[in-house]
């Protein structure tokens, strides 16, 4: 081992008398600097794999059709695995939604932040609480004490609007990104 | 021994924890400091090589199971939607396929080292039978992994690797439905089959930390085949063969991704991109190219029972080569006799893959049962006969005394290569 370490000795530092940190000390750190970058490049395909696949991108975007749904009707769709709530709103329903203080929200949003066309909300099916699946979409379901949604899993009431009223929910319910491309059909994503 | 470890690094942080669970003085010890015969080839850089592909294939493999479905039904689109859809899912698929041939190409290499420089004689011979262990899982699970995507040869494959077991007097039938857990490969033999696949590599995992640490007792084995007489003949592991084992992972690497990149599918059979059918065989069945040698030596015996037995032999006769072997010299390099024969052994496995590779008919037959012939002599009549009969050249006086000035007689046949080396 003696001679081992006489050969570091010779290898490993500079030229005697030789000012700065020692050769040695950079080609460590150079190295080390390469290696830890190819991992890193390395482990990016890895961490991109789990990322959403270019199939399940594909069923990003759901198409409606809203010629069906008769005023006071609702229906639930699939988007990106998650329901989505579409009501017709009756102008009763709209006007109930328009005749609220904002300053006694929890959320404070004006009806008309939440709608493209008065009659038609479409918002996210899912409680803004512990991510449940309010009730209000059927006609013989629990609508709540504000007319739209209950969730029976902690009791959080939303009003016509999707808004939280009363109960642990934090936020109202999520309006999604969707645009009209006819006057009765609707992308939503 | 009860009481904190005495700890020896400064670092407040590490010294705290190595005074309650000395793993970085385990380390300082076993990958630092350990002392390394100086005089190592590029040979030596296999063992090390193997490990990391170990490690590429657990990772990669591991990330392929959070896309692929195991289900007859699912299997082949799942393994298509990995190649089309996943993001790099291709290069997961690519890296993990192409990883399997590279760990055999690293092992076979490894073995063969072990072989020329007699790594396998005493004392390291459970260190020798744990590798053949490692070899035996490693097939294994080759052999399963290639079922898994459900292709025309995963499931050919599978039909007549797991029909090997029917040759088993009175049982063999029933050991095969319990294989299949039905009456063909079906779904049941998937699910198992995945299920086993991802398994294994963990199980290699600790057989290789049975093989380091055996490796560890006994030091390891150098070109010259003699042990280091002392601190003169030894360097520290790190930073000499670090740094040398890193050199070595560079140019692995750099073949691997050309392999990965270039020429993906030219180690695997395009039958396989078609999806398995149970009522058509492919006309040309081969298996994986790391096991057609055995192949071609199970197609080599007429008789099903033998040629399963010889085929399953070749590989469970390594366990014994620690006691065939009967020359005290390990390194072939003082074997003037045995090399020739050695290297007849490598070309007669090379013959034998490659006729594993063509029809079992006319020529290629008579030429397995060649290469089979010799492949069992080797270890059962040279080897053997050898160790009495060879006149093995003088050995050094230690791993120093060839390269150092005043190191004492250099015997003439022995000096040259070492010098080499040097």
């Amino acid at each position: 081992m003696a001679d081992a370490a006489a050969i570091a000795d010779t290898q490993g530092r500079g030229k005697e008398g030789e000012a700065g940190p020692p050769r040695r000390d950079f080609l460590k750190l150079a190295t080390t600097a390469m290696a830890a970058i190819g991992v890193g490049a390395f482990a990016w395909p890895f961490i991109a794999s789990m990322n959403p696949s270019a199939s399940v991108l594909a069923l990003a975007s759901t198409e409606v059709d809203l010629a069906p749904i008769q005023a006071g009707q609702a229906i639930t769709v699939m988007w990106r695995g998650k329901p989505v709530f579409v009501r017709h709103r009756t102008p009763e329903d709209i006007a109930a939604a328009r005749d609220v203080n904002l300053a006694q929200l929890p959320d404070p949003q004006p009806d008309s932040a939440r709608v493209q066309k008065p009659e038609w909300l479409v918002m996210l099916g899912v409680c803004t609480h512990l991510g449940c699946v309010p009730l209000g979409q059927r006609p013989t379901d629990q609508k709540g004490d504000f007319g739209g949604w209950f969730c029976p899993c902690h009791g959080s009431h939303y009003d016509t609007s999707g808004r939280i009223r009363r109960g642990p929910a934090p936020r109202n319910l999520e309006v999604p990104e969707y645009t009209f491309l006819t006057e009765t059909s609707i992308r939503i994503g | 021994m009860v009481g904190l470890h005495k700890s020896e690094f400064k670092n407040p942080v590490v010294r705290w924890i190595d005074q309650r669970l000395p793993i970085p003085s385990l380390l300082q010890k076993e990958y630092a400091q350990f002392p390394t015969p100086k005089n190592f080839n590029y040979f030596w850089n296999f063992g090390a090589l193997a490990m990391v592909n170990l490690v590429i294939m657990i990772v990669t493999g591991i990330f392929l199971a959070m896309h692929y479905t195991p289900h007859t039904a699912y299997a082949f689109d799942s393994v298509e939607r990995i190649m089309r859809d996943v993001n790099y899912g291709w290069l997961l698929r690519y890296i993990h396929m192409n990883g399997a041939s590279m760990f055999f190409i690293v092992v076979y290499i490894h073995i063969f080292r072990g072989l020329y420089y007699g790594s396998y004689k005493a004392p390291r011979e459970l260190l020798w039978m744990l590798g053949v262990v490692i070899l035996l899982l490693m097939m294994a699970t080759a052999f399963m992994g290639y079922v898994l995507p459900w292709g025309q040869m995963s499931f050919w494959g599978a039909t007549v690797i797991t029909n090997l077991f029917s040759a088993i007097p009175i049982v063999g039938p029933d050991i095969v439905v319990w294989l299949w857990g039905g009456f063909s490969v079906d779904n049941p033999t998937l699910n198992r089959f995945f299920s086993l696949h991802y398994l294994l590599p963990f199980v290699i995992v600790g057989v290789v930390f049975l093989h380091v640490v055996a490796l560890h007792i006994t030091g390891s084995n150098n070109p010259l085949g003699i042990e280091p007489k002392g601190p003169q003949d030894t360097i520290p592991f790190h930073p000499y063969y670090t740094i040398k084992d890193t050199f070595g992972l560079c140019i692995y690497l750099i073949v691997f991704a050309f392999l990965v990149f270039f020429a993906p599918n030219f180690l695997g059979h395009p039958d396989n991109y078609i999806p398995a059918n149970p009522l058509v065989t492919p006309a040309h069945i081969v298996p994986e190219w790391y096991f057609l040698p055995f192949y071609a030596i199970l197609r080599a015996v007429p008789d099903k029972l033998g040629g399963v037995l010889l085929m399953f032999g070749s590989i469970l006769i390594l366990f014994v080569l620690p006691w065939l072997d009967t020359s005290p010299v390990r390194s072939m390099r003082f074997r003037p006799l045995a090399r020739p024969f050695f290297w007849m052994f490598v070309i007669s496995c090379v013959v034998l893959g490659y006729a594993g590779a063509m029809p079992a008919e006319g020529i290629w037959v008579t030429i397995s049962r060649v290469g089979t012939a010799y492949y069992f002599m080797y270890f059962l009549v040279i080897l053997p006969l050898l160790g009495k009969l060879e006149r093995p050249l003088p050995l050094p006086d230690s791993i120093a005394a060839p390269v150092l000035r005043g190191g004492g007689p250099i015997p003439a046949g022995a000096a040259a290569k070492p010098m080499e080396k040097a």
